[in-house]
């Protein structure tokens, strides 16, 4: 179970431009629930999940996970039960090496960075076949630089590449966002797939309101720090992309953009 | 052929040291200026050594652990305190200046009447038709020992996380790795080998100059780029290979300059604009191979 309790986080705190997103915000997900996170620009989302991962400090507040306190464990220590997809395939991946290699370093998390050689080629037939059920010819290029493939390409390795190994958690930023409409749809197909047979905890922010309703079991939308909807069970499985968009707009249009 | 062989001798010497800065300029991507004194404190150390009654051969681990420290400094400067990265190799560059002053005694020492690991009773016992060319296979050794070294080492998952570093730091850490603790250990290698090509290169000239220093960053990478950028056309280099031989392909250019009448006033500053059109024509192929997306 994920906690985050009376969190506040304050943006250029101290001067004229400081604005408060966070006051107070709370939110708990249980274990093995798959939450989709919609709202318009600078409602919070993103930051939820850098303070979720501890990428940026928070002002006051708790983060707890199971229980265990983690609101001052660095980012990386973090990242031993997390797995994170970014909106930039770049970020999800090292471009000056080869896929064969990403994959073997990727598969190294939690175990010890020591002398030992990185590269199993026992394990090079593993990968190809988790490589061949993408549909994108990966499997073939093991010794392609990962510079060399194309964003969708690369973003499909960073989604393998951050649940290959066991994790409780994954945190996808508009994983789908930098991709054409047909390599959005794999990789969102692979991404139902993986959490399905992981049974991980989930948090996807998407500004796709149809993966929003057709993913996961849980819908929050976020306006200026605040969960405005927080949906699950039935009135989750009702739910249809007209109604989210009606609210979406009577949001943005309460706002006045 | 004596041109020859000093040529080949120096490049080796400044192999080493070109080795330890692909690790911070190529891999981390980092501009280590702390070079300039890493350098002559690996000689420091060796020229206090030699003159101390020390095995030459000792004088090659203990520059290198000197090294590492330096380097270690710089990394904990720019990792924990946030220092820029060229700003904390400046400051420990400047702040080891002193400390190679007091380590050496003084700003030159001689080391003409001692043994070295080029002049000892092992290679005097040689034949003398082998003697002259003693100096140029030991730096080979030595060299190529360290080329092999440094590419098991990149093969390990150590040296996989430290590429990974220079080339995406956010994966780093998506990997439940600390970034900065990698960026540490990467500077403290480096530094270690460039030591180390001072240490011989103290022993080689046979005595040491606080001064033996300046320039030295500038050279390795003109080394590195020389290497990288200029064979890089042969793929089947491994890009150490290409760094060692273009620290000897740059060694030899100057020499070629220096004998066709090159003024060693002048020699700065051809260095410096060669290097300009050198990272201009590479920086052009990059832009047509993008590395990012």
């Amino acid at each position: 179970m994920l906690e985050l309790k009376n969190i506040v986080k304050i943006y250029q705190g101290g001067t004229v431009n400081e604005t408060c997103l966070f006051d107070g915000f709370s939110l708990t997900i249980p274990d093995r629930q798959f939450v989709c996170v919609v709202g318009s620009n600078g409602s919070g989302k993103t930051s939820l999940l850098n303070i979720i991962c501890g990428s940026i400090p928070i002002d006051d507040g708790e983060i707890l996970i199971g229980g265990e306190n983690i609101t001052r464990m660095p980012e990386h220590r973090r990242h031993r039960r997390i797995g994170r997809v970014y909106q930039d395939p770049a970020r999800g991946t090292c471009p000056s090496m080869t896929i064969l290699e990403n994959m073997s370093m990727a598969d190294n998390k939690g175990k010890p960075f020591n002398l030992m050689p990185c590269v199993n080629r026992k394990k090079a037939e593993e990968y190809r076949a988790m490589l061949s059920q993408l549909g994108l010819g990966l499997e073939d290029k093991m010794g392609v630089k990962v510079g060399n493939l194309s964003g969708g390409q690369r973003q499909a390795m960073a989604l393998l590449m951050s649940t290959m190994t066991p994790i409780e958690f994954l945190i996808l930023d508009e994983h789908t966002a930098a991709l054409d409409p047909k390599t959005a749809e794999i990789i969102m197909q692979l991404t139902g797939k993986i959490v399905a047979a992981k049974q991980l905890t989930t948090i996807m922010v998407t500004h796709n309101l149809r993966y929003a309703v057709e993913y996961g079991d849980r819908l929050l939308m976020m306006h200026q720090g605040r969960a405005e909807l927080d949906l699950s069970g039935e009135a989750r499985r009702n739910l249809r992309v007209e109604d989210l968009l009606a609210k979406f707009n009577a949001i943005s249009i309460e706002c006045g953009n | 052929m004596n041109l020859l062989l000093s040529v080949l001798e120096q490049g080796l010497i400044y192999a080493v040291l070109a080795l330890g800065v692909y690790i911070t300029f190529k891999i981390l991507d980092f501009p280590d200026m702390s070079v300039d004194s890493s350098f002559p404190l690996g000689a420091a150390v060796t020229a206090l050594m030699i003159q101390g009654g020390f095995s030459p051969l000792l004088t090659l681990p203990v520059s290198m652990i000197a090294g590492a420290i330096a380097g270690s400094i710089t990394g904990i400067i720019h990792v924990k305190f946030r220092v820029r990265d060229l700003l904390a190799g400046i400051i420990v560059m400047t702040g080891l200046y002193s400390v190679n002053l007091h380590i050496a005694g003084r700003a030159n020492v001689q080391l003409f009447s001692f043994n070295t690991i080029f002049k000892n009773d092992f290679i005097s016992g040689l034949p003398s038709s082998i003697q002259p060319y003693a100096p140029v296979i030991i730096l080979a050794v030595v060299t190529l020992a360290v080329k092999l070294l440094m590419d098991a080492y990149l093969a390990t998952r150590s040296g996989f996380l430290l590429r990974a570093t220079g080339d995406n730091a956010t994966l780093v850490a998506t990997l439940a790795k600390d970034a900065g603790k990698v960026k540490i250990l990467g500077l403290s290698i480096a530094n270690a080998l460039v030591a180390l090509s001072g240490c011989i290169m103290c022993q080689y000239q046979r005595y040491f100059d606080i001064s033996m220093g300046t320039g030295t960053l500038v050279l390795a990478v003109a080394s590195v780029i020389v290497g990288t950028q200029l064979l890089a056309g042969m793929r089947f280099l491994r890009a150490t290979t290409a760094v060692v031989l273009g620290s000897i392909l740059y060694k030899g250019c100057v020499a070629l300059a220096l004998s066709l009448g090159l003024s060693p006033f002048d020699l700065k500053l051809v260095t410096a604009v060669l290097l300009l059109i050198i990272i201009i024509a590479g920086g052009q192929n990059r832009k047509k191979g993008k590395r990012h997306a």
